[in-house]
């Protein structure tokens, strides 16, 4: 599937971003693991993407915090999770 | 600023959290529960289908004002390949009871109502409040959390963890381990809302009726998972779930997965013409009895998604996370009433209560499924294909005769599987179920 329908799905979503305070982030790396790679497909909100140079890097507005991404690289440490501030990020109506 | 300092702090308001602090403040408990959302919910994604009995024993009479959306009469199990289901169903008008025994629920507006109950009990509710720490005292003893909003410490003789599966305090305060990517599910999910005689008609219900559907097979291409399709009232829950180290082997986006799975020919006519209005995504801890972690501690104990209770074999968590939550309840305030320390020695008592319930019982008649199905994949994969061969064969009549379609379906087993392999694949579930 595009990106472009996972960014529609998302659309629906309530989200209270909390503007220049990602709550992820992608320590400074020259070749990502395997497993940093595996985020680009296995994250549910495509917050993952491969950069021209090779790097994986993240935007956490779409992010339902699941924690996918940190269970996959927790063994190499490469990236930085810790929730939104209270009250911030992903609001579902449903859930 | 003035400390104060709690019988209890309860860190998440989910079922298992919601369950502990009614319990605690029922007893008359001086509670705090911390939530993280906006709202109670508004973290939380569930199915989502609601066990009453596990409510029940907390507050009997939940029906009067809980959102409850449909009462299931009927379930449905379908071992799917790419053009076919085969399955099983039962639904009996006895599921049209009094007390119904299941229902659809929708989360984030049930955990509300909950959470109403929790105050109404006397607990104290702050949502928007994130716990950053566990404090610990000189030798160890949990006695208090921080947060990122309040100003200083928050105090109290027991912290219940119920922070759900990605909880990063137990973590991060090496209370429990990281979490394997073979131990953990991915679920996403989606809403599908559509008008509610149109639900009522495609599932053959009447009034509050309700049916579930749980699917496996090729839908989930060779990964451990399952998925699910309930309804609700004026809303269809569908979503998919699979182990998240099988996503990253084989490449597979769970949307894609999802958008597959709606678009199947035995599931895309029960949303035609649907409005999707949510997408969520979370995690389900279901590693087994195997990966439950420590549970009680000086000062803490944990319960719910954060102590890993879920049964995947049957589905059910949110019971499991309900009971946790109560029984932690009541094993706190039977300490105080005896005025006794909530010491590592006296909070044992809960894991005691927990191993003489359902939970314990439950979670350790499966141990064995959740190693059975990540070490035989083909299981999930090959045999719902098979059965739908054996059907194909079988119904279709075609001038071929009947011995001849018997020999047909028993060699196409032979050589999908060899004789070996199929006793073999018998003979590991068998071990692994009883």
């Amino acid at each position: 599937m595009s990106g472009a329908r996972i960014e529609e799905k998302l659309f629906q979503n309530r989200y209270l971003v909390d503007a220049g305070r990602p709550h992820i982030k992608v320590r400074a790396h020259a070749v990502p693991s395997p497993a940093l790679r595996a985020l680009v497909h296995a994250c549910p909100a495509n917050c993952y993407s491969e950069t021209d140079t090779g790097a994986v890097e993240v935007a956490t507005d779409g992010c339902m915090e699941c924690g996918t991404c940190r269970v996959l690289t927790q063994a190499t440490g490469e990236i930085e999770w810790s929730y939104p501030r209270g009250g911030f990020g992903v609001l579902y109506k449903f859930g | 600023m003035e400390q104060e300092r709690f019988d209890a702090i309860v860190v998440g308001a989910g079922p298992s959290g919601n369950a502990a602090a009614y319990t605690m403040a029922r007893e008359g408990l001086n509670v705090l529960q911390l939530e993280r959302g906006e709202y109670p919910g508004s973290k939380n994604v569930q199915g989502a289908i609601l066990y009453a009995d596990a409510l029940e024993r907390i507050i009997p009479d939940f029906r009067d004002d809980a959102p409850l959306e449909r009462h299931v009469v009927e379930q449905r199990v379908w071992m799917m390949d790419d053009a076919s289901h085969t399955g099983m169903h039962y639904r009996s008008d006895g599921f049209n009871e009094e007390r119904p025994n299941r229902y659809t629920i929708i989360r984030a507006q049930f955990d509300r109502w909950f959470s109403r109950k929790v105050r109404e009990a006397g607990a104290t509710v702050l949502c928007e409040t994130t716990v950053t720490e566990l404090l610990r005292d000189g030798r160890g003893k949990v006695i208090g959390v921080l947060t990122d909003r309040h100003g200083g410490p928050l105090l109290a003789d027991v912290v219940v963890l119920a922070e759900g599966v990605n909880g990063l305090v137990g973590q991060r305060a090496g209370l429990r381990p990281e979490l394997r990517p073979h131990d953990v599910a991915l679920a996403v999910k989606e809403m599908h809302f559509l008008p509610q005689e149109v639900i009522e008609s495609r599932f053959n219900l009447a009034g509050d009726e309700g049916v579930v559907i749980e699917a496996m097979g090729t839908i989930t291409r060779g990964m451990t998972g399952t998925a699910f399709l309930y309804t609700n009232r004026e809303s269809i829950s569908v979503g998919i779930g699979c182990m998240v180290g099988d996503f990253a082997e084989r490449k597979v986006s769970p949307y894609a997965l999802l958008d597959a799975f709606k678009s199947h020919p035995s599931i895309r006519p029960l949303l035609a013409d649907s409005e999707v209005r949510e997408y969520a995504a979370h995690l389900i801890p279901e590693g087994g009895y195997k990966a439950i972690p420590q549970l009680t501690g000086d000062g803490w104990l944990a319960v719910g998604d954060a102590g890993h209770f879920v049964n995947a074999v049957h589905r059910e968590g949110s019971n499991l996370a309900m009971t946790s939550g109560r029984v932690a309840g009541e094993t706190v305030a039977w300490l105080k009433r005896r005025r006794e320390p909530c010491t590592a020695a006296g909070l044992a008592e809960y894991r005691r209560r927990l191993e003489a319930s359902f939970v314990m019982k439950d979670m350790r008649k499966y141990r064995g499924i959740p190693a059975l199905l990540h070490r035989n994949r083909h299981l999930l994969d090959l045999y719902p294909r098979l059965a739908s061969q054996a059907a194909q064969t079988w119904l279709r009549v075609d001038g071929v005769d009947k011995r001849t379609k018997e020999n047909q379906i028993l060699g196409s087993l032979r050589r999908a599987r060899g004789l070996r392999g199929l006793m073999g694949d018998a003979f590991r579930l068998a071990r692994a179920w009883r």
